[in-house]
């Protein structure tokens, strides 16, 4: 759908990441309402999957949403405003951080629910042969919601045309994998006969080309597949409330997908993406901050 | 004449007949079993494609049913015992009833959501309740019980193809096999549809040509019939009179039928089988009392099932729902109340 030569890409993930770190500027100076779940680390599943999704393809996002919704071509100024409380926010500033939604893009902030939700949607585009394929996105924490499993059970027994997405950030808000998490990533999908590509990268042009191959499965065979991106939040859960160790943080810094692109681009290359990014996110807040 | 079962099985065929967006979705759905309490029967015959049996996942396929609605689908789901809606509750609180909302009425969620609600039939604990009462006034979703006075096949079609909401359907086990306009009730019975001009029309009833009545009854679903039982006795064994204020519609509660009954009786009671502590009896009564102007007579009751899980033995269930003589004796200790006062 996007630019998807190495600029493009990322010019796409910076929108995210100045967005999301203008976010949490704008929270700091108490000129946010409610919460926000940045996905400071995580821009390259966003810009990678959706990136190669039709227009007309639907995205059902989680809590973490932002990126999800401004790689499917969502207006950056109505998030902006729909983060500040305005009117002229995407959900009129009913929905906030995690309900958005324009035609084609729908998030909800409760953990796993929007999974069988999307499921009904696939079922929906099949009956009417639209063509278009849904992709949802869960974090590793919403894999133990009953209600997934539920939905990949029928999605897998109705051959319907959903593509799972698992954002692996390797913890649920505050509670690491290892005391949550018991047993297989992938073997949960396979169990019930879904296909599932592992990537244990942030490289966004990896990531591309093993969403374009798994987007096209979906579409031809008319099938659900999965994506495990095992990747990693550099920013706090929400806001404020990170207690991992910062050691922990600084190794994964080395993985961050803005610098493993931005040495392939040269610095004018780099620098035009940067510019442009800014400038719109600058816009965005600035209009959205003047806005009712 | 007709059955409620066979009034709520033409519906669904006309709706699906009517409708190609209409999907139905269910357990055990598909013929020659056609759904525990048969309401499916011959559907999936008539509509292979678009009558789809799914696995035990309440919560998928009530989640699926918005899914489908959000593009553009009527799907119609059934979950086989209302009791299991507990395991929808998250799909229709957090989904289906919040997206037109928080989506700042961008979208729409038409979907039907039918089930089998109440007890009388033995089946214990956790296949006889009555939880609507636990999905009323929730903001965005519509909750409808059918009865034996209204027309029920018109009733679901409208839910199925008119309404744009999410709305709960209310099916008691024991209405199915009551006969449409010839309840089990004694005759005589005179029924006026008041504001017919919505979906879900509520019905007064009184004994033809009766006195002035002295009591409201305002009750849903199943318990109209006994209500009518009740009324009968009333007024054959006391010439105490009553009328009888029936609503299809639960919640959002169009108070306004039972308020005007209620202005000329002065004398409220509610009916209904679920537990009577914080029920719709309690928001019957709330805004009725609302609407009372100061020094204005009030005298209600609650009546519904006592504030206990359902046995499975039949005289204990019995001793713990609603009874025809339950009525009659709330209904008496009303009147009584109200000569009191006036001495």
């Amino acid at each position: 759908m996007g630019d998807s030569t190495a600029a493009g890409l990322m010019h796409e993930m910076l929108r995210i990441r100045l967005f999301e770190e203008q976010a949490l500027e704008e929270f700091s100076r108490g000129r946010l309402f409610g919460t926000t779940h940045t996905c400071i680390g995580q821009e390259a599943d966003a810009v990678g999957v959706i990136g190669v999704l039709r227009r007309s393809d639907v995205v059902f996002s989680n809590h973490r949403g932002h990126g999800h919704y401004l790689a499917h071509g969502g207006s950056m100024h109505a998030l902006a405003a729909e983060l500040m409380g305005r009117s002229t926010g995407v959900s009129g500033g009913l929905g906030g951080s995690q309900h958005l939604h324009f035609p084609g893009f729908y998030s909800n902030g409760v953990q796993g629910g929007i999974v069988p939700c999307a499921v009904g949607m696939a079922l929906a585009e099949k009956r009417r042969n639209s063509g278009a394929i849904i992709a949802v996105f869960l974090g590793d924490g919403t894999l133990g919601e009953g209600v997934v499993y539920e939905s990949l059970n029928i999605a897998s027994l109705w051959r319907l045309p959903v593509l799972f997405v698992v954002e692996n950030n390797r913890y649920a808000q505050t509670t690491p994998l290892s005391a949550n998490f018991a047993g297989d990533f992938s073997l949960r999908f396979k169990a019930f006969g879904i296909d599932i590509d592992e990537l244990d990268t942030t490289d966004v042009i990896v990531i591309s080309k093993a969403a374009t191959l798994a987007v096209s499965s979906v579409r031809e065979l008319g099938a659900p597949r999965a994506m495990l991106l095992n990747t990693y939040r550099l920013s706090p859960h929400s806001k404020g409330d990170d207690f991992r160790d910062p050691a922990e943080i600084e190794h994964f810094r080395q993985f961050d997908p803005i610098n493993l692109l931005g040495a392939r681009l040269s610095h004018e290359e780099y620098d035009h993406a940067l510019i442009a990014a800014r400038d719109e996110v600058f816009a965005a807040f600035a209009q959205a901050a003047k806005d009712a | 004449m007709i059955t409620v079962l066979q009034a709520l099985n033409e519906a669904m065929r006309e709706a699906m007949a009517t409708d190609e967006r209409v999907l139905f979705l269910g357990e055990d759905v598909l013929d020659p079993y056609g759904g525990a309490f048969k309401v499916a029967k011959g559907l999936s015959t008539q509509f292979p494609d678009r009558v789809l049996t799914t696995p035990i996942s309440e919560a998928a396929i009530t989640g699926i049913a918005t899914g489908l609605a959000l593009r553009g689908m009527r799907p119609v789901v059934e979950i086989m015992f209302g009791d299991f809606l507990s395991l929808a509750f998250d799909q229709l609180l957090n989904h289906a009833c919040k997206f037109r909302w928080m989506y700042n009425d961008q979208v729409r969620v038409p979907m039907v959501v039918r089930t089998p609600m109440g007890g009388r039939r033995g089946y214990g604990p956790t296949h006889s309740q009555c939880t609507e009462k636990h999905l009323l006034g929730i903001p965005g979703l519509r909750v409808v019980a059918v009865n034996s006075l209204c027309d029920p096949k018109q009733l679901l079609l409208n839910a199925i193809l008119c309404d744009d909401e999410p709305t709960l359907f209310v099916e008691h086990k024991l209405l199915y096999l009551s006969r449409l306009g010839q309840s089990s009730n004694p005759p005589h019975f005179e029924i006026i549809r008041s504001n017919s001009l919505f979906l879900y029309p509520a019905v007064s009833v009184r004994i033809a040509g009766a006195p002035r009545a002295e009591v409201t009854i305002a009750t849903y679903g199943y318990m109209a019939d006994l209500v009518l039982d009740a009324v009968w006795r009333l007024a054959m064994e006391q010439e105490i009179f009553v009328e009888v204020i029936v609503p299809t519609c639960l919640s959002p509660l169009d108070i306004a039928p039972i308020l005007g009954s209620f202005e000329r009786t002065g004398s409220l009671l509610t009916v209904e089988e679920g537990v009577v502590s914080l029920g719709w009896g309690s928001e019957v009564l709330s805004l009725v009392a609302e609407g009372t102007p100061k020094g204005g007579r009030f005298v209600a009751r609650r009546l519904g099932a006592r504030d206990l899980p359902i046995p499975s033995s039949r005289p204990l269930e019995s001793a713990v729902l609603p009874s025809v003589q339950d009525i009659f004796d709330a209904a008496m200790e009303l009147v009584n109340r109200q000569e009191k006062n006036a001495v």
